[in-house]
């Protein structure tokens, strides 16, 4: 089925995505989609449980700063599908932990730069008056610090999370099974309608993480609704970016 | 004691033989490196190549966006709004919707779908650069009879230059990272060489060598930037 136009390729995308075998045969869309959700849910749990501790630890004692922009700088620079495909071809081979491994390992830079710039921003003077309220270092971190710094930790993790079900995409090009199978699969038959229907079942998968994990996110922040409707902020020199969100997909 | 020496000399011989059955497959290897060295510099060519393109056009395409944005708040919203959905969708699903348009074995598929990438990096970062300049200096300026043209060139550009530079070494570095999914085109850069090794049967000195390649380009990139900067902000140094 060679390249008939955008106008038949759309065509062929909507006869495959309407093809209930496409969708439940073994190794269709359902089984792609499970696997490619339960590797995102592993390295973003991973990501989660090594990067906000860190976050949480540096951000209360305030240094560490200059490690962290050089962290996710470097993050930044090295491609993801360089890490997948070195991983994939270490002992641990073609298992699904080379992948979990390789998009945790960028999960962990917005998270620990958003959970400490969280922490680090909570007020002196919120902090003060905690601490002559008498309360112990573990009901600050609990009551106070902690409440007050969600709506950036939850950032991290939300930015991360799509960001993991983004690039675990390209485990695909290096034997992964996830979604990306599917547009790799139109590649390499130069079939524009598979390829298509790929990349809208990819996108939406992507776009439906980032709608979902905003409305949880703002479910679960206290105080009055904040929505985060990306603005653009003027930041200071020398500080990470609170949303770290150029970070290679 | 005994059982101890047992048990290592009956384990020693096993483990000879597995050993001599493995063919070498180093992770680092120079000899791959200079033997195959006009190949590596084309596709680091490439890769350079498409990435300077996607800044430039990117860069090109965001300026007037960011202008028009901070001239119109309200067009920012959908502006800004626009461009995070683009920055959510996978690059391999960037490809796939281009491809049909053109063709999936073109760099230009690659090309079109990294100056998007660039372009919500650089939007934002001109916008916020554009914001950050103070409203009183631009009403200074105006008062002393600047046109539009001047007022950009001599008062916005050189106050805004630093988060303008910030912004394009974000969308450098983040672009460099971002060709080697081209390799679904064909035309990845040293992209090629990471999915070609482990294309050849896992040969791990062709994957090293375009993974490590990548981040140095990106790293001299970035230094390059930076050194730019410098150059074209003495101020800054000055006042130091």
């Amino acid at each position: 089925m060679d390249a008939g136009g955008p106008v038949t390729a759309f065509g062929d995308a909507l006869v495959y995505l309407n093809d209930p075998f496409n969708w439940t045969r073994t190794g269709g869309i359902l089984d792609l989609l499970v696997q490619h959700l339960r590797i995102s849910a592993l390295a973003v749990l991973l990501a989660a449980v090594l990067a906000i501790p860190i976050g949480v630890l540096l951000g209360r004692s305030g240094g560490g700063a200059g490690a962290i922009v050089v962290l996710s700088n470097v993050s930044r620079a090295v491609p993801t599908l360089a890490l997948l495909t070195v991983l994939a071809v270490t002992p641990l081979g073609f298992s699904e932990t080379g992948t979990v491994l390789a998009l945790a390992a960028f999960a962990v830079p917005p998270m620990v730069t958003n959970t400490f710039v969280g922490f680090r921003e909570v007020d002196r003077d919120v902090r003060e008056a905690a601490r002559a309220m008498g309360m112990s270092s573990r009901q600050m971190l609990t009551r106070v610090e902690f409440p007050l710094a969600l709506p950036l930790v939850t950032t991290g993790v939300r930015t991360a999370a799509v960001q993991v079900v983004a690039t675990a995409t390209l485990a695909a090009l290096v034997g992964g099974g996830t979604l990306g199978r599917i547009i790799n699969l139109g590649f390499g038959q130069q079939d524009h309608g598979t390829m298509l229907a790929g990349a809208v079942l990819v996108a939406a998968l992507a776009l439906l993480t980032e709608l979902l994990l905003v409305v949880l996110s703002a479910a679960v922040t206290p105080g009055p609704r904040r929505w985060p409707v990306r603005r653009v902020r003027t930041e200071r020199a020398g500080e990470p970016e609170p949303t770290s969100s150029g970070v290679p997909l | 004691m005994a059982s101890l020496g047992a048990l290592s000399a009956a384990s020693d011989p096993a483990a000879g033989v597995l050993a001599a059955d493995e063919a070498p497959n180093p992770w680092f290897d120079p000899s791959y490196v200079t033997e195959n060295w006009d190949s590596i510099v084309g596709y680091l060519g490439q890769h350079v190549r498409l990435t300077v393109g996607a800044v430039l056009l990117g860069a090109l395409i965001a300026l007037p966006l960011a202008l028009i944005a901070r001239r119109a708040r309200l067009l920012a919203g959908p502006v800004l709004g626009l461009s995070s959905v683009v920055y959510t969708i996978p690059s391999l699903a960037m490809f796939g919707f281009l491809a049909p348009f053109t063709g999936s074995l073109s760099p230009v598929t690659v090309l079109i779908g990294l100056t998007l990438y660039t372009l919500v990096i650089l939007v934002r970062a001109f916008l916020a650069g554009l914001q950050g300049v103070p409203a009183d200096v631009r009403e200074a300026a105006r008062g002393m009879g600047y046109n539009r043209a001047r007022l950009f060139l001599r008062v916005d550009l050189p106050l805004a230059l630093p988060t303008f530079m910030a912004g394009l070494r974000i969308a450098t570095v983040s672009t460099v990272a971002l060709v080697t999914v081209g390799v679904i085109t064909g035309n990845g850069g040293l992209g090629q060489l990471i999915v070609g090794g482990f294309n050849s049967n896992f040969y791990r000195a062709e994957i090293v060598t375009g993974a490590v390649g990548c981040v140095l380009l990106a790293l001299a990139a970035d230094v390059l930037l930076a050194g730019l900067e410098r150059v074209l902000t003495p101020w800054t140094r000055a006042a130091r």
